[in-house]
């Protein structure tokens, strides 16, 4: 009886291999697209974890100056003769060969044991590792990225060094950076001798900082990775839709095969026990599937990741893909789990099918007044949260706003539809108007959780293009205004700089020194950058908040300019007095410097030069007449031999960071057609499902003389009608969630508010392209319609009902 | 890869283990090699010597408190060179590590410190005469040699001590007037002491700070390959005889045929003299389970030439030095022909 009864319930997906293959596409897709977004994400973490890792970051807690970027490395002496058990660092991003690389220094004999770097048994010993020209360990990409550049140390390739990053003994690096007799950071013993001398009393500029904080990646890339699983979920969740609709059609058709199996003596538990184990085999083989293509989906998406994750926080990602065997499993599970929601209705309705019920296939029951009530509760609910969360502070928040408001807008669209359509209803002017809307109306609960799919991809299409669009003409703005010098050219020691302003005085309108420097700023990393007073700065660096003469009060040397991302961090305004390294100044003004997740300080020059003697002085932008430009880089060449490492003019710094933006977003819009597709999928379904239910309710229709074509036509209508009213109402929430992003998560994740423009151009782009799904998804049943036999249509009132 | 053997491989590239404790049967390649005619020179021998490969300042102390608790202490820095180099900066090819404990009857207390050296973390030197690393210090307070008086601190993740010395003898040269001979192949090292110390000082533990008073023998010695590659450990006594005299005895265990033993047994005025291979017999008679292996931590040393046959037996049988290079080191009792109070070290037993 078992074995008949599964064959019997198997049969059914033989005969409609389509209905399978929707199923099994639905579910692969939605376990796809969350899958590889956990991987991808998954494998930056590792990235990071890696990067953090190398030295025992997240486990031991560090000494830091409190201002300054470096410790002279008596105090470390100071510290280990006061009983203090420390380990120096010495952790410096370095320019090499044209690419930044980081070099961290270590003592391999006082770090404690975590913050061994692992792979040096490859090495050959403490002798070559500590004397000169010392090791450098690096994974095998760098090793090959550096390995003919002279005056590094011999080049070690071991496992689990993120790249770029050269891990070499502290007296080698101290050398190679010229960074003499200085510490970055102290690494701190967790067991430290009880009799020692506090710390306020060898060392008061240093700080203790615990080890969890440490991990400055993986909180400034947290944004990225809530944005991307914020995505995954999203596309599982419409996934979904797609398994509900198949599995809800399966089980309508099946009603009938249902009571015979019943009849004949297969106990309702045995029926459900067959039909789960069913699902739970399809949803295994669309699992396997879906971590399959997730898989393909991560590895084609995850070199755009690692590009995006580079430059915009300058964390090392490298970019193939690793994964766990636990990742491949929980993949499948969240495949077995969605389905087992997606069909719970299913399997309740057929555990308590009555006997003797019609076993005739119905559309789904009528919107009942108290449904649509409850779903414009639940709406408001959700609305009241938002508006709760959006009084809190951090990034999770912000998330969970964006969510609220997703839901709510979800939630929102039957009540709405229904409210819009009993509207029009009114303007129906003949019965089969009437008919349209009370029939368009009667579908409703049927096709809305399709809507809502389509919905959330609308309104997520919306956000994001509006948040992308705005950040773009943002940034391309700032870009113009910013990148004002001609030509930028960086000499290579300090020697040809001073050679190089001399021979470029003459030659050019203006001379810009760049010089900048890394120091500390309340704990915090900041880059200080040295200027002249010239008009450039006044005409063409955005201040977005500022004093009067603000840029009078930085020529006299006694006020600075601070990037908007750190004034948002640490809460501070134009008209404030702060202290860098001990000097005093007031905030004369805040500018926006996008894309850089570090603090920016600007000083005049002349403090820079006292502040930072030791700083790099190579780089300038050059201030000339564009027609000239091409003469000047000619002569820069001939007389100092530059080429593209050295010189690059303002088109091509504007193309390249242009170019990191668009790599930035490559990804969400990737993912973004994507989880449009499958909401297309999901109306698709849906559409298919109702329209052979649907049948019985036409043949009357038709019986009163509307002839089959135009009763197609009036199905590709209502398609279309659903579809439009979709879109217009995704259009607030969209916009909502947009301005979410930008005033919120914006804010707390990169640190920089961006003005929110509209672009509606792209909203009516977005609702043809529903549109024509919506036509498309409804053409294929309405097609059937027109060409069913009228036959079939007369036999409806030939069945009992 | 867990930081000791990330440590081997950095120390010790081309030696296994096996050759010898502490890779002290490595081969003296570019480093000096101790000769037997060279007279000790003060104070300049008290300071390191870099072009040997291995030093050490070795002071082992027997104590007591008020309430007749009987201690032991330790406190021992090891210079092991790289290269037979020395200079300034990080890529100076010398390592120190410090080794430092306090026993009492049920409790051995240990900390271990490492540092390079050429940056001040870690060092020694002769005039004024100080050896240190990290907070701790061996360091001279006085007297015609420097060693005549000592400041000694060390301390750990649960004690520390602060301890005075003051010597009441001379230094005594070990072996051939401070050249010690290590094996039958005529291995040696530079050998000296300064067994005469009376201490007094405070001992912070756990329980409280405790006073203490007692003798202390401080050991300098240094080489570029003590041992023989056919010797994998030692046992080394000292012991504080009755009447002021002192007797320094050691075995060098061949892996394979009689161990190598040599000691000094000194007068009361500190006069030396040297007992050749075989004139000591040592019989371990009961061995302990310690950290997993079996260490004899009860002797019976025999020297007929000087009728002295002694049973020894440890202050606390669990003196593990569970260092870098883990070995067994701590205060005993003897008695027999004579009685008295000493410290045994005994290395190479994995």
């Amino acid at each position: 009886m078992i074995a008949a009864g599964l064959s019997a319930l198997l049969s059914h997906w033989w005969r409609k291999p389509s209905q399978l293959a929707a199923l099994l596409l639905g579910l692969a897709l939605a376990t796809a697209l969350w899958s590889g977004v956990q991987a991808i994400n998954a494998e930056a973490r590792n990235s990071y974890d890696r990067a953090a890792e190398v030295l025992g970051g997240t486990l031991y807690a560090t000494l830091r100056p409190s201002e300054g970027a470096f410790i002279p490395q008596d105090v470390f002496v100071d510290l280990r003769r006061a009983g203090w058990l420390v380990s120096p660092v010495l952790d410096v991003s370095w320019r090499v060969d044209g690419t930044r690389v980081t070099v961290l220094g270590i003592d391999p004999i006082t770090a404690p044991p975590a913050a061994q770097p692992v792979g040096f048994d490859t090495g050959g010993g403490l002798i070559p590792f500590i004397t000169p020209p010392g090791q450098a360990f690096t994974n095998a990409e760098t090793v090959a990225r550096l390995a003919n550049v002279p005056g590094l140390p011999e080049l070690v390739a071991a496992d689990d060094i993120p790249p770029g990053t050269l891990i070499m003994d502290i007296g080698i690096a101290q050398t190679l950076v010229g960074a003499d007799a200085q510490i970055s950071r102290l690494l701190l013993w967790p067991d430290q001798p009880a009799a020692r001398t506090p710390l306020d009393q060898i060392a008061p500029s240093l700080r203790e900082v615990a080890p969890e904080t440490d991990n400055d990646l993986a909180n400034l890339t947290d944004s990225f990775h809530l944005n991307l699983t914020a995505f995954g979920l999203l596309s599982f969740a419409v996934g979904l839709f797609i398994v509900h609709a198949a599995i809800g059609l399966a089980f309508e058709q099946r009603r009938p095969m249902f009571r015979t199996l019943r009849a004949l003596g297969l106990s309702a538990r045995a029926l459900v026990a067959l039909m789960a184990a069913e699902l739970l085999t399809l949803a295994l083989i669309a699992g396997g599937l879906g971590v399959v293509m997730g898989y393909l989906v991560a590895a084609a998406l995850l070199p755009d990741v690692a590009a995006t994750l580079r430059g915009l926080y300058g964390a090392p990602v490298t970019g193939s893909l690793t994964l766990a065997p636990s990742w491949w499993l929980s993949g499948v599970a969240i495949a077995v789990l969605g389905t087992g929601a997606a069909a719970a209705a299913s399997l309740y309705r057929a555990a308590t099918l009555p006997l003797l019920a019609p076993a005739q296939p119905r559309a789904w029951a009528r919107a009942s007044e108290r449904t649509l009530r409850w779903q414009a509760l639940a709406a408001v609910a959700f609305f009241a949260v938002a508006a709760v969360v959006y009084a809190l502070p951090g990034l999770v928040a912000g998330f969970i706003l964006l969510g609220a408001v997703l839901l709510g807008g979800a939630l929102l669209l039957p009540p709405t539809f229904a409210f819009a359509l009993s509207r029009l209803s009114r303007f129906a002017t003949g019965p089969l108007s009437q008919w349209f809307f009370a029939d368009t109306r009667q579908q409703l609960p049927g096709l809305s959780l399709a809507l809502m799919a389509l919905l959330l991809a609308l309104a997520a299409n919306i956000g994001v293009g509006t948040m992308v669009q705005s950040f773009r003409a943002t940034f391309l703005g700032w870009l113009d205004q910013r990148l004002a010098a001609e030509l930028y050219v960086t000499a290579r020691d300090l020697e040809e700089a001073a050679e190089l302003r001399a021979f470029l005085t003459p030659r050019a309108d203006a001379v810009l020194p760049i010089y900048s420097a890394e120091s500390s700023f309340r704990s915090a990393p900041v880059e200080v950058f040295g200027i002249i007073d010239h008009p450039t700065y006044r005409e063409n660096w955005p201040l977005i908040a500022r004093l009067p003469n603000a840029w009078d009060s930085v020529a006299r040397g006694d006020a600075l300019l601070i990037s908007e991302q750190l004034a948002n961090r640490e809460g501070l305004a134009p008209g404030q007095p702060i202290t860098l390294d001990g000097v005093t100044a007031q905030i004369a003004g805040v500018y926006s410097d996008y894309g850089n997740p570090i603090g920016q300080i600007i000083i005049p020059q002349r403090l820079f030069d006292a502040l930072y003697p030791e700083a790099d002085r190579l780089s300038h932008g050059i201030r000339i007449d564009p027609a000239d430009r091409a003469a000047l880089m000619q002569a820069l060449t001939q007389r100092f031999g530059y080429g593209d490492d050295n010189m690059v003019d303002q088109e091509t710094l504007k193309a390249f960071s242009v170019q990191i933006f668009e790599r930035t977003f490559a990804v969400t819009a990737a993912l973004n057609v994507l989880t449009l597709g499958v909401a297309a999928l999901a109306m698709l379904t849906s559409l298919t499902t109702l329209a052979t239910m649907r049948v019985p309710q036409l043949a009357p229709v038709w019986a009163t003389g509307l002839p089959r074509r135009m009763l197609g036509g009036l199905e590709v209508l209502r398609a279309a009608v659903l579809a439009l009213l979709t879109t217009i109402l995704a259009i607030p929430v969209g916009l909502g969630l947009a301005w979410v992003l930008l005033a919120v998560v914006n804010v707390e994740a990169f640190g920089w508010r961006l003005p929110m423009q509209l672009f509606p151009a792209d909203w009516l782009r977005l609702g043809a392209l529903a549109l024509i799904a919506a036509i498309i998804a409804a053409a294929l049943p309405a097609l059937r319609l027109v060409r069913m036999q009228p036959a079939q249509l007369v036999q409806v009132f030939a069945h009992e009902r | 890869m867990n930081a000791k053997a990330f440590l081997l491989a950095l120390v010790l590239p081309a030696v296994a283990l096996a050759q010898g404790f502490a890779g002290l049967g490595t081969t003296a390649e570019g480093f000096a090699v101790p000769e037997r005619d060279r007279a000790l020179t003060f104070p300049q021998d008290h300071g390191p010597h870099p072009d040997y490969r291995i030093e050490w300042w070795y002071l082992t102390a027997v104590m007591e408190a008020a309430d007749g608790t009987p201690y032991g202490a330790q406190w021992t820095l090891f210079r092991s060179a790289l290269a037979p180099e020395t200079g300034e900066g990080w890529e100076t090819p010398q390592l120190w590590m410090g080794h430092a404990a306090v026993t009492t009857p049920d409790t051995h207390f240990v900390s271990e410190r490492l540092a390079r050296g050429g940056i001040g973390q870690a060092g020694a030197q002769a005039q004024p005469f100080r050896a240190w690393i990290d907070d701790w210090q061996m360091a001279s307070t006085g007297g015609p040699d420097a060693y005549d008086r000592l400041s000694l601190t060390a301390s750990g993740a649960d004690f520390s001590y602060a301890l005075d010395l003051q010597a009441t003898g001379p230094l005594v040269p070990q072996g051939d007037r401070g050249y010690s001979v290590k094996s039958r192949e005529g291995q040696a090292s530079y050998y000296y002491s300064q067994p005469f110390y009376e201490l007094s000082g405070t001992l912070n533990l756990p329980t409280g700070t405790v006073p203490v008073t007692g003798r202390a023998w401080l050991d300098r010695e240094w080489s570029s390959q003590p041992l023989s590659e056919d010797q994998d450990g030692w046992d080394w006594f000292s012991l504080h005889l009755p009447g002021g005299e002192k007797l320094m005895a050691f075995q060098l265990r061949e892996r394979a045929g009689v161990s190598f033993t040599s000691g000094t047994w000194i007068a009361a005025d500190g006069t030396p003299t040297p007992l050749e291979d075989g004139a000591i017999t040592f019989t371990p008679l009961r061995d302990e389970v310690v950290k997993g292996r079996d260490v004899p931590v009860e002797w019976r040393l025999q020297i007929p030439s000087r009728d002295l046959d002694v049973r020894t037996r440890p202050l606390n049988a669990q003196s593990w030095m569970d260092t870098f290079f883990p070995y067994w080191e701590g205060p005993i009792f003897f008695d027999g022909s004579h009685t008295g109070q000493g410290y045994l070290e005994m290395t190479g037993y994995e």
